[in-house]
């Protein structure tokens, strides 16, 4: 198996990955990708739209755009994917995210491990090369990019897991299975260098991303106060005026950089990378956080509109965190939800009386993947468990499956086996409806 | 289209069913495959078809169409689909220059009529006097979503009155179809989408409704959905099926599973 690559040139994977890039590169007619009519370009098919000169053609404009640094093709769909800058998320979401989508991350209450997430995804960017464009309306954009974690080398992840563990088993000794050992096989989740994807990096976040990494990066950036200089009366297109003086500002970039393809002289195509950090809060002028009916209930709603039209047509993928925890009404929140492509929620366990359960006590909240689009194809990838964890180690975010603790009570007595239906209705229940009230299934 | 849902609504392309309003809805899963479904059904049924797309790019529902079978450029150009893209119409409405008129300009005002959309839909639709284009069955509007421009600041109302004159249109005086998707969010108090939801329910003559499962997730089965037809003859007929599609790049879908 071969090293870890920094993600630049083509990622090659093994397995299911490697005859679909030969076959994105052979002409299109007589192989047998074709379904039902037999497409040509089947990869990157956002990019389709893309007025790349020869993109119609099969084999030619695949590969000119599949060489694009830190992405790689979907192995379900063709689709153009970027990491999201944790593997063990990348591998939830179906690969990773699909360019021109947006990511939605719906905050934990203290905004710590969504600020997280959010700074992996712009770490990412920087290693890749690809661009990015930070906006914010709290923190200069400037201080969000000192944070950054420092990306790790191949075996210092190595050294940096195997520190956490064995930090862990100096606290209870790990006692292997003798019963149920298959279960030991069972992947944690963590996808490891050398394992799976070779297009994800791993990050240290006890330390900073050095400053020439940080300089080399091209970035824009967006900070509302200093941007709007006087707040006027007139709101153009009725959206609020800090989202329009975004979404203008979006526009701009992509057009002028040439992120729409609409500078077909550009010798190297590269992806834009949007972070956009508690959208939808007081701070941007917007009230749907503030009131249980909202003057403008429709301002952010239509940001996302627009937004989505431009990450359609442009090589760009879009992070955004909304604080949704503090919006009353939730028909709002489930119309955020369906104009994002990717909603993922985190829920931390700071504050809540979930602290004290057994069931979570290795934990630090847990993350609900809400919606994975369904683009190009008619079906998603979704992970087949709805039950995860996330914990934040001195130096890895890791993301976990969640179990039952087995029951290892002497005397199988009544209220213990009710102690864990209680804990086990903590788990989520999937669809929104729990299956089973009170009595459990006594065998 | 998938033939399973075809023999379940007793139809084909050779004989589908004139003047009548189909209602899909769905809840805590995806109902986009009903959409996909139907546009590749008008399409191999030689009707002229006006999709209204708002929330996707015309190269998803392609690539999609390809896999049922259906060659939407190739219809595009000879003129059987008239295919109206919401994203891209905003992104020109509210960056491109002023003086063009748009349908979508209720974006940019803060009055919300669905008008402009509504004679889109009429100029696509009625046949235009000349004679020279060659004959399609009958036409066909296909919305995809309504929910979306409850999002976007319409009013309810405003959304019912497009599809009252629409259904006019389209269906009573050309004799035609009108199919539209509605996100049911019957968990959240969405108000407005559900009054939309239940007022669209009373027209329609069929209601297709795609749902997850009671019992929750599952990775096999993605949902059931229930067939609810409402015609003057026939008594409410309510069929709740299962179904399961299995979708690959090669193969044509899709394998379902009888309960």
């Amino acid at each position: 198996m071969a090293a870890l690559t920094t993600g630049f040139g083509r990622a090659r994977q093994g397995g299911a990955g490697d005859p679909r890039e030969y076959k994105a590169e052979t002409a299109a007619g007589g192989d047998k990708l074709g379904g039902g009519g037999g497409g040509g370009d089947r990869g990157c098919s956002f990019l389709r739209k893309v007025s790349v000169p020869g993109s119609g053609g099969g084999g030619g404009g695949g590969a000119r755009l599949r060489s694009i640094a830190g992405t790689r093709p979907s192995v379900q769909n063709g689709q153009l994917l970027v990491s999201a800058g944790l593997p063990a998320l990348d591998q939830l979401l179906g690969g990773g995210l699909a360019v021109g989508t947006l990511l939605l991350i719906e905050e934990d209450k203290y905004n710590i491990y969504s600020s997280l997430i959010f700074k992996y995804f712009l770490a990412e960017g920087i290693v890749c090369g690809h661009t990015l464009l930070v906006a914010s309306a709290k923190e200069d954009p400037g201080d969000i990019l000192q944070e950054l974690p420092e990306p790790l080398h191949d075996d210092n992840y190595k050294k940096v897991l195997d520190e956490g563990r064995s930090h862990k088993s100096q606290e209870e000794p790990e006692i292997s299975m003798k019963i149920a050992w298959r279960y030991q096989n069972l992947p944690q989740m963590e996808a490891g260098p050398g394992t799976s994807s070779r297009f994800g990096h791993y990050y240290d976040v006890s330390k900073r991303m050095s400053q020439e990494v940080i300089q080399s990066a091209k970035w824009h950036k967006f900070f509302l106060p200093e941007e709007i200089t006087s707040y006027a009366n007139v709101e153009s297109c009725a959206l609020n005026h800090g989202y329009t003086k975004l979404l203008h500002f979006i526009q701009r970039v992509i057009s002028e950089q040439g992120f729409d393809g609409s500078n077909p002289q550009k010798k190297q195509k590269n992806i834009l990378r949007i972070g956009i950090q508690s959208l939808g809060s007081p701070l941007w002028g917007d009230d749907i956080c503030c009131a249980d009916t909202p003057e403008h209930m429709h301002s952010l709603t239509r940001f996302l509109y627009v937004l989505r039209g431009l990450l359609r047509m442009s090589l760009s993928a879009c992070i955004i965190t909304v604080p949704s925890h503090l919006i009353q009404n939730k028909a709002v929140t489930s119309r955020i939800r369906n104009l994002s492509d990717t909603v993922v929620g985190l829920e931390s366990f700071i504050g809540s009386e979930k602290e004290a359960n057994s069931l979570y006590k290795d934990y630090h909240g847990l993350i609900h993947i809400h919606q994975i689009p369904r683009l190009n194809s008619l079906i998603c990838d979704v992970s087949d468990t709805k039950d995860l964890a996330f914990k934040l180690q001195r130096k890895v975010f890791t993301i976990e499956r969640l179990h039952l603790p087995p029951d290892l009570s002497d005397t199988v007595s009544r209220s213990s086996k009710r102690d864990l239906v209680e804990s086990a209705k903590q788990l989520s229940p999937g669809c929104g409806m729990m299956a089973g009230g009170k009595e459990h299934l006594d065998f | 289209m998938f033939p399973e849902l075809n023999n379940l609504l007793n139809v084909s392309p050779d004989k589908p069913e004139q003047g009548k309003f189909t209602l899909l809805c769905d809840a805590k899963t995806d109902g986009g495959f009903l959409v996909h479904h139907f546009l590749s059904f008008y399409l191999k049924a030689n009707c002229k078809v006006c999709f209204v797309a708002l929330l996707q790019s015309f190269s998803h529902y392609n690539i999609v169409g390809q896999k049922l079978g259906v060659n939407l450029i190739a219809a595009r150009d000879r003129g059987q689909l008239v295919f109206f893209e919401g994203l891209k119409s905003t992104v020109e409405v509210l960056f491109g220059s002023k003086e063009q008129p748009n349908t979508l300009k209720f974006i940019r005002e803060s009055s919300s009529d669905l008008k402009s959309l509504y004679e889109f839909v009429q100029k696509a639709l009625t046949p235009s006097g000349d004679g020279s284009a060659t004959s399609w069955k009958f036409p066909v509007l296909l919305v995809d979503d309504l929910s979306v421009l409850l999002s976007l600041g319409v009013e309810a109302v405003a959304v019912l009155d497009f599809i009252q004159y629409c259904r006019a249109t389209v269906c009573c005086q050309l004799k035609g179809n009108v199919v539209a998707l509605v996100h049911d969010s019957d968990q959240t108090e969405d108000e407005e989408n559900a009054m939309l939801m239940n007022a669209l329910g009373h027209q329609s003559s069929l209601i297709l409704r795609a749902e997850g499962l009671v019992t929750g997730f599952c990775k096999d089965v993605h949902g059931q959905l229930k067939i609810l037809r409402r015609g003057l003859l026939q008594p409410k007929n309510d069929e709740a099926e299962q179904w399961n599609t299995l979708l690959k790049v090669i193969e044509i879908p899709c394998a379902r599973a009888r309960i």
